[in-house]
């Protein structure tokens, strides 16, 4: 039994669900990322699982637990939200507190947990000072410190570092995780960023357009999605449209048109697929070489990236260019190579 | 680059007409009503020098202090009321309504006829032979009309809170719109039933919306003149009545101008002790 179960959850406002059948188990402990374009769901997920939605079909349960009548205020959870909704009114001991009144603890205790988790969040010192006196990154940590110091079963965060700068965002994933290995609680991680998302998960899911297309750790996401839509989002793609010709031990041959007749390994072709089908097959830029033979084409644009060097080639026969990242190649016209065993195989969406 | 004196008098340019408008309509009067106030009535004129005699007159009179204060009790009363109905409907509104826009134009409608007209609805309303008696007497409910509906203090304040509803509301209204529904969710988050969230995050933050609606409603009303004329009676008199009395009646201008000026001191006074104790209850609050 999982920590986290969802059931067959779907959910519409008006239109098409915006959430539609989706199934997610997330284990006791995990940092659990939900990835996906803005309007793919993710975030009514997370409403859901929160008590401020109600699905219209399936359930959640949490710890066995089923959620699906139960108001928010009474339910394990605690939310980051996107706008941090910090009070007002309320000065950062106050807002941290607010969440741990009801329990009516002794004076000194509850000081004990609010300080506590004040340094956790590395914000000592700072109980006294007014909600509007916080830096963005403080009101961060405050949003974060007041959702912890419940100690519920299980974090959620919208979009947690959104409005944060690029510097500060990079420096709050670093602690975000460290923060989540320290308190052992369940995060469950609402992100558009797949950088955020990858690099803070033990587990991913990717969302469109209302269903969970792939769920999987951040290596097997990069390295194996499932489907055009998973390797699209995550990172650059190329895909060419193959033909599957055969499939003979461990080695897969394809016809893919322009690019010539190629072999990967049988493993990289997505499961059930037969000869003769039509097939997506792609490769990472880093993956693709310059080199003394291969499919010819032009360098039509090069980005300077630093350690290395994003370039767009066009291949005749193919309106798009094909990514190559590496470093730069010799003047004038290029030659592609692709490494056999990154190739992939992908069910074609035509 | 526009330097600060450069904008300061930009600034006062646009001011100008508004400037002019205050300095003749509002502190030029105000300033011959204290000069009034300090002279004596003789005959048709006033008499020579300068004189304090009619503020000894006004604070010395006990039938003139129980004016000042049956006043300032009524108008406490109608803005307790105005503001204790007022909370729910802006409530309503803020929170509930789907159609804003037409409750919002919904509200204003009482005031698209007189402030007279209203009055004298609610004295129909109130009267002897009026709504409520007689349809009480149809009922079989009373034998006899009550009395005690109209030409006293509860008239008034009836009046007052029906004619002054709308000024509650909409800056109540106001506050409430402007919360963050990302905190009402955050408090509900953090454990609160809708009780205790109310009260800890609403009220709370609607307060200076309340405080607004109270002092836009305690001071207009304490100098209200047309309502205790109307429906007050002898108990329910207030300091406008006597004011205008001085003025129209007796002819003793001076002591009019010095009732006037001391009832605006009263509201200035209590006005300004309401919002300390608003704003040091807002800061104990923290």
């Amino acid at each position: 039994m999982s920590f986290l179960s969802i059931a067959n959850v779907s959910k519409s406002f008006s239109g098409p669900p915006v959430v539609n059948d989706v199934r997610l188990e997330v284990a006791r402990g995990e940092f659990f990322a939900l990835l996906g374009p803005s309007g793919c769901g993710k975030t009514t997920l997370l409403r859901m699982i929160a008590g401020f939605e109600t699905p219209d079909s399936g359930t959640i349960a949490i710890d066995g637990e089923a959620m699906n009548a139960v108001p928010p205020n009474l339910r394990p959870t605690n939310m980051v939200f996107q706008s941090y909704a910090i009070f007002p009114h309320l000065n950062v001991f106050d807002n941290i507190a607010y969440g741990l009144r009801k329990l009516k603890l002794p004076k000194d205790q509850l000081r004990a947990r609010v300080e506590a988790i004040l340094a956790t969040v590395r914000l000592d010192g700072l109980g006294g000072r007014a909600a509007d006196q916080l830096s963005g990154g403080q009101r961060q940590r405050v949003a974060l410190a007041r959702a912890l110091v419940r100690e519920s079963k299980i974090l959620l965060l919208d979009e947690p570092l959104g409005a944060l700068d690029k510097r500060l965002r990079e420096a709050m994933q670093v602690e975000l995780r460290a923060i989540q290995r320290k308190v052992g609680i369940t995060f469950l991680l609402v992100t558009h960023d797949q950088e955020e998302a990858l690099s803070l998960s033990d587990r991913v899911a990717v969302m469109h357009q209302g269903r969970i297309l792939q769920v999987a750790d951040p290596r097997t996401l990069y390295e194996r999605p499932s489907c055009r839509e998973v390797a699209g989002f995550i990172g650059e793609m190329n895909f060419f449209h193959a033909t599957l010709r055969e499939i003979a031990g461990e080695t897969a041959t394809v016809n893919a048109g322009i690019l010539g007749i190629l072999t990967l390994p049988a493993v990289n072709l997505a499961p059930g697929m037969k000869i003769d089908d039509h097939i997506l097959l792609a490769i990472r830029p880093e993956h693709v070489r310059f080199a003394a033979s291969g499919v010819a084409g032009d360098v039509a644009a090069s980005t300077f990236l630093g350690e290395r060097s994003h370039f767009h080639v066009k291949v005749a026969g193919r309106s798009e260019p094909v990514f190559v990242s590496g470093s730069a190649p010799p003047a004038g016209a290029v030659h592609l190579e692709f490494t056999p065993e990154k190739l992939i195989g992908l069910p074609s969406d035509s | 680059m526009p330097n600060k004196g450069q904008s300061s008098s930009e600034g006062y340019g646009l001011l100008a007409p508004t400037l002019v408008v205050m300095g003749v309509a509002l502190a030029a009067p105000l300033l011959l009503m204290v000069l009034t106030s300090l002279q004596a009535q003789s005959g048709p004129g006033f008499a020579a020098g300068w004189t304090l005699d009619q503020y000894g007159a006004v604070l010395g009179r006990a039938s003139y202090r129980l004016l000042f204060l049956r006043s300032v009790a009524i108008s406490a009363a109608v803005t307790l009321v105005t503001v204790a109905l007022a909370y729910p409907m802006a409530y309503f509104v803020a929170f509930h309504a789907k159609h804003k826009f037409i409750w919002l134009v919904a509200l204003t409608i009482p005031f698209w006829t007189s402030y007279l007209l209203r009055v004298f609805a609610w004295k129909i309303i109130l009267g002897y032979g009026g709504v409520i008696n007689s349809a009480l007497m149809r009922l079989h409910l009373i034998d006899q009309p009550l009395g005690v509906l109209l030409y006293n203090p509860f008239a008034v304040v009836v009046t007052l809170a029906h004619a002054w509803a709308a000024f509650a509301i909409l800056p109540i209204y106001v506050s409430l719109e402007k919360i963050d529904r990302s905190l009402l969710e955050a408090a509900s988050d953090l454990g609160d039933g809708p009780l205790r969230r109310f009260l800890r995050i609403t009220l709370p933050l609607s307060m200076p919306g309340v405080i607004g609606a109270a002092i836009l409603i305690f001071v207009p009303t304490t100098g209200d003149y047309v309502t205790p004329a109307l429906v007050g009676g002898t108990q329910g008199t207030m300091i406008a009545n006597l004011i205008e009395v001085q003025f129209n009646s007796v002819g003793n201008w001076p002591l009019g101008a010095a009732l006037s000026l001391v009832s605006m001191a009263i509201v200035a006074v209590i006005a300004g002790l309401f919002l300390a104790s608003a704003r040091a209850a807002a800061k104990a609050a923290r």
